[in-house]
């Protein structure tokens, strides 16, 4: 029953009593427009107020059959379309694909084009993380100042994309047994240049939002990922290791070359949005300190295995190759009929699996903190949809 | 001290904007379209058609790998045949490649045996047609092989060489004539 108010008398009450007035839940639809978004990704969320009781992530409007066409193109066909997996990284997928192939085909890497590769993919890890902490705060409100401080930084590393590969975002540059063409040593000296500049940045990154207070009351104690549901749930990449769990794949496997390289694990104790955003951060300090020593070992050699692109047949079997892409394991499973295109291709894209645990990490939070924890998740479409 | 992170922040900012004012480094776009950046030598964006001297004079035989191998198929070709007995010559009638299809992965000019079509760096490309409008024909796609010196000299000059290198092991043969016939159409 809706007490009347009143204006007169000592009944007078700005808002009516708790119960007073019947309450429903109600249903949004955030997507697939929305700028938090991270391009075309839907979120029905059912909202109590403020606070989310439900949310179910909505995906799929970016589908256009990657595995699917990877079925009917010959293998050298399918690395361009690597590329725009995950668009923000497309080293690292060239590489996942590659590494898989080349398990299937049993063909060794030059040694030279291991170093390259262990350089192009930790530079590319050097853009997504400090491109997704500008993303992050842009979620949280910060508009466009630490995403442009980021881009300012990736601007140089893709350039150095541009001048190795000819591209500066769909690079399509690595083949099977090594890279499509060798860097030289004016690419190197620039490269150690950008890397030797990149602690700076990052203290300068730091100095502008680690300590922020707005940036604590946002992201701490938010959108809490339990240790064992993340294990359950197969979270992969930073999300994992914000977690406390130690389980990096450059590590656990020692895919490449990775064994060769003095670098540590971050991980995070809570798990939240703060522990997910500041592993990054240290991340990107270890990776600087890979493509140090890379940068300085690098040997002089050919720079592929001389594998012929044209007709190249993989000998029949399945197969599945996986690295740690810097959003968690990119995994290829393929299986060869002994022709030249596969037989079934499948992308086990990180971005989509750590998306299936957003509902959890988003009940009983704000509204305006389910966009911040969904920035956290860092994901692309392109590699979410396929 | 609360506010302490934000001050420190808003110190950065400060630092950025005012060392603009003197320092060029930190002054990180340029002024497009009067001031541009210079293309690194290897920069790529569409495929074109290289030719020795005059626009006749191709490198392109026709044998249609590039066709077979592009991943989003956008190179459409046909065989040239002679008007007299009908058989084919070894030179393209039509070579269309749609860019709004083309994907820039330069897959065609990796396993091109001919060294026939090579990537651009053309960019400013904006069309209002939708329909056809970016598709390159033939002529459109002929570029000569001193353009291709220009944007690419360190490729151009192996490129060269190793040309003249297979016409020298096939004396009197031109480079037209050292690769597999075309496929029967």
């Amino acid at each position: 029953m809706i007490q009347p108010l009143t204006t007169t008398g000592s009944g007078y009450e700005l808002m009516p009593k708790e119960g007073a007035i019947e309450t429903q839940t109600l249903e949004v639809s955030m997507g697939p427009h929305h700028p938090s978004t991270h391009g075309v990704f839907r979120m029905d969320v059912v909202l109590d107020g403020e606070e989310v009781t439900r949310l179910k992530p909505v995906f799929g409007y970016l589908h256009r059959n990657h595995e699917q066409l990877a079925e009917q193109m010959n293998w050298l066909g399918s690395i361009p379309f690597t590329d725009r997996l995950d668009y923000f990284c497309s080293m690292s997928n060239n590489w996942a694909y590659c590494h898989a192939v080349e398990q299937l085909a049993g063909i060794k890497v030059a040694e030279r084009a291991e170093y390259i590769r262990v350089i192009m993919a930790e530079l590319t890890r050097l853009i997504n993380h400090s491109c997704l902490a500008g993303f992050l705060l842009s979620d949280a409100g910060a508009w466009g100042t630490p995403l442009l401080y980021a881009f300012r930084e990736r601007e140089k590393i893709l350039d150095l994309f541009e001048a190795a590969s000819g591209a500066r975002m769909m690079c399509n540059y690595m083949r099977f047994g090594g890279v499509r063409a060798d860097v030289d040593d004016d690419w190197l000296a620039a490269a150690r240049k950008v890397v030797g500049n990149y602690p700076a940045f990052l203290d300068e990154l730091e100095a502008l939002i680690t300590g922020n207070e707005i940036l604590l009351a946002r992201t701490q104690h938010i959108g809490i990922l339990p240790r064992e549901l993340a294990i359950n749930a197969s979270i992969t990449g930073p999300m994992l290791r914000a977690s406390g769990v130690d389980y990096d794949i450059r590590k656990v496997d020692r895919y490449g070359i990775y064994d060769r390289f003095d670098f540590r694990v971050p991980l995070g104790e809570v798990g939240d949005v703060y522990d997910r955003y500041y592993v990054r951060m240290l991340e990107m300090r270890e990776s600087v300190k890979i493509l140090q020593q890379a940068l300085c070992d690098i040997p002089e050699g050919p720079f592929d295995a001389g594998v012929k692109m044209r007709n190249f047949k993989v000998p029949a079997g399945d197969g599945y190759g996986r690295i740690e892409a810097p959003k968690g394991e990119l995994g290829f499973y393929l299986v060869s009929e002994g022709g030249t295109r596969p037989y079934r291709y499948h992308v086990r894209a990180p971005s989509f699996i750590n998306l299936t645990i957003l509902e959890n990490m988003c009940l009983g939070h704000k509204v305006a903190d389910a966009m911040v924890i969904l920035g956290s998740v860092d994901i692309v479409l392109g590699e979410v949809d396929r | 001290m609360f506010g302490h992170g934000l001050l420190q922040g808003l110190i950065v900012t400060a630092r950025n904007f005012i060392r603009s004012y003197f320092d060029p480094e930190r002054l990180t776009t340029v002024q497009y379209p009067e001031e541009r950046v210079k293309l690194p030598e290897n920069s790529r964006s569409f495929p074109f058609l290289v030719y020795d001297g005059a626009p006749d004079n191709l490198r392109c035989v026709a044998c249609k790998i590039c066709e077979q191998e592009c991943p989003p198929q956008c190179i459409y070709i046909e065989v040239e045949r002679d008007p007299k007995t009908g058989k084919p010559v070894r030179r393209p009638r039509v070579f269309d490649i749609d860019y709004s299809v083309c994907m820039q992965c330069q897959i065609c000019a990796e396993v091109c045996p001919f060294d026939a079509i090579k990537m651009d760096q053309v960019y400013e490309l904006a069309g209002t047609n939708r329909f056809g409008g970016m598709l390159h024909n033939k002529s459109a796609l002929l570029k000569s092989n001193e353009y291709y010196h220009q944007i690419h000299p360190t490729e151009a000059d192996e490129v060269d060489a190793h040309l003249s290198q297979s016409r020298k092991k096939m004396p009197g043969a031109t480079a037209l004539s050292t690769g597999p016939k075309p496929p029967n159409v």
